[in-house]
């Protein structure tokens, strides 16, 4: 069918047929403002990061410990009520070096965001988190790290109380 | 189980634009109309309504399936709206099949729909509320950022090499040009090209990454006995899965997409394939990114574990290959309004499977194709396999 038709339908219009007003269009913006209670378990976390610890969770049924802590274990749906202390120190998993903002903005020196196993839970649990006081071209997948907290009269309950992660040896 | 056959009849698309002048609700009327003519249907031989759409922030509206329903035809009609992120454009056939299937109606019409270019200045930005509010957003993340990761975790596992992965790239962009609907088909783009385009997020460059666009496309779904009198070239939906993983993304292997396994394993046993590889005639895994096509081969058992790349080497998946993949030109050459892009796979099964796919055409006359999107959080697989 699609060889024998020869129009279909849909017209493309390019940025210029807005900037020029060749069509009509209307403009608005969305306010959308929210105040997200964090809930049992993250909120732990939280109070936790401000404490200058990472926590995690564990399932006493499969024994995973996982990070970020939560009540539920989602592989054998039993409630998980034991948080773990786990280290300030991990591995990087995996990397990016981002040249654009998350609205499309060109930077020239990249954003690192990683996720990092952090250690002592179990094997590729990790969390999102950047990296810093690295040169980008030495950054690796295996690479050792600590996390650069916030002073501690500065901490307010946030995953940005972590400002970083950064080597754990000179590279 | 006793379920009843469900076949394909007609098929409809938009072009795929960057910006459409029409509305949505235009577009997906466009597609609706377009594959109830090519079955020489009308509105009134349709008996309930499935739509895809993704998420409500790229148009700005609460309730878009209920919006977009005048367009899709389902007034006065049973109407519901799947939405699995990404994975929607082959979930919505899939939940157009069960309707059938069941026995609850004979004559579904699906369609699938995207418009992200309302969104300002760029569609991506509206990704940024996929992340956790508490855990995640706060580092001001954006959606490159998951693919860049998840890339970089699987090429580093498996050894896989940069130019390799661009072969995808360039393999379906090339595919593409024969696409009357494509945005981005280039006979010509090289290997280099995509290697010198702009870094985005290392390791993703621009031609790593499919275009935003908009577009629709609609399909209609019929039992047997409608299937019989209205056609003589029926494709029939031989298997279906789909399969959910942890939203806890950080938590898992990034390398393997075991949801996507899953999901294929549920449509083979449906289908009753036993050797993927030899049976599946034609492959359109999901490729929002290049690597992805390969990462979901894998999943999709039709490449070893960090092998899938070897196929674009070899030229098995060129398509006049063995085993042809994304002939279509994919989300990578024709384009990827979300919902619309992986409806459109299916909707090129259809075609390839009758033998009317033009230009495009894979050789050998293809008895079984399978489609595959994934979504969400990079944790949903959706699978559908047709056959004549």
């Amino acid at each position: 069918m699609t060889a024998n038709i020869k129009e279909f339908p849909g017209t493309p219009l390019s940025e210029q047929d807005f900037a020029e007003g060749n069509i009509l269009f209307n403009y608005d913006e969305l306010r959308g403002h929210f105040a997200w209670d964090t809930g049992i378990a993250i909120g732990r976390y939280l109070a936790a990061l401000k404490e200058g610890i990472i926590l995690g969770a564990r399932c006493t049924t499969c024994r995973k410990i996982v990070v970020p802590p939560r009540i539920v274990c989602e592989w054998c749906f039993r409630p998980m009520h034991e948080y773990i202390p786990l280290q300030d120190t991990g591995t990087v998993n995996t990397f990016s070096l981002c040249y654009v903002t998350w609205d499309v903005k060109r930077i020239e020196e990249p954003e690192i965001p990683a996720v990092i196993e952090i250690d002592g839970a179990s094997p590729l649990h990790g969390i999102m988190h950047m990296l810093g006081e690295v040169d980008p071209p030495k950054v690796h997948i295996g690479m050792r790290v600590q996390a650069v907290w916030k002073p501690a009269e500065e901490r307010e309950g946030a995953v940005t109380d972590i400002l970083y992660f950064r080597p754990l040896q000179e590279v | 189980m006793s379920m009843r056959k469900v076949a394909v009849v007609g098929a409809g698309m938009t072009k795929f634009v960057r910006r459409a002048q029409e509305t949505a609700k235009e577009l997906s009327w466009q597609a609706a109309h377009m594959a109830l003519e090519s079955c020489e249907m009308t509105m009134d031989d349709i008996e309930a309504v499935c739509l895809g759409t993704a998420p409500d922030s790229f148009d700005g509206i609460h309730m878009n399936g209920e919006y977009l329903s005048d367009g899709a035809g389902a007034w006065r009609k049973p109407f519901m709206r799947s939405y699995v992120g990404g994975g929607t454009g082959v979930f919505v056939p899939i939940q157009g099949w069960y309707h059938v299937a069941s026995g609850l109606f004979d004559v579904v019409l699906v369609v699938a729909e995207e418009k992200m270019s309302s969104y300002y200045p760029h569609a991506q930005a509206a990704f940024l509320t996929i992340f956790d509010h508490t855990t995640e957003r706060p580092l001001k993340p954006n959606l490159l950022w998951i693919f860049a990761l998840e890339m970089n975790r699987y090429m580093s596992t498996y050894g896989i090499r940069k130019e390799d992965i661009a072969l995808v790239s360039v393999q379906h962009k090339r595919n593409a040009a024969d696409h009357p609907c494509a945005l981005l088909g280039d006979p010509n783009i090289t290997v280099e090209d995509v290697l010198n385009s702009e870094t985005l997020a290392w390791p993703v460059q621009r031609y790593d990454v499919s275009p935003v666009s908009d577009g629709a496309v609609a399909l209609v779904l019929a039992a047997e006995h409608v299937t019989k009198r209205v056609t003589d070239k029926p494709v029939w939906i031989e298997g279906v899965g789909w399969n959910l993983d942890t939203a806890h993304w950080t938590n898992r292997d990034l390398a393997y997409p075991r949801y996507v396994e899953y999901a294929a394993r549920q449509a083979y046993e449906m289908a009753g394939i036993k050797e993927p590889r030899k049976e599946i005639h034609i492959a359109e895994p999901y490729d929002p990114f290049d690597y992805k096509a390969l990462h979901h081969l894998e999943g999709l058992q039709l490449a070893d574990r960090g092998q899938a790349a070897q196929l674009y080497v070899d030229g098995v998946a060129a398509r006049d290959g063995d085993m042809p993949v994304c002939p279509s030109g994919g989300l990578l050459g024709v384009g990827n309004p979300i919902a619309a892009a992986g409806l459109m796979k299916i909707a090129e099964l259809f075609w390839q499977l009758r033998g009317e796919a033009g230009e495009r055409q894979v050789p050998g006359q293809p008895k079984r194709g399978l489609a595959q999107a994934w979504g969400d959080l990079m944790q949903v697989g959706t699978v559908v396999i047709m056959g004549r």
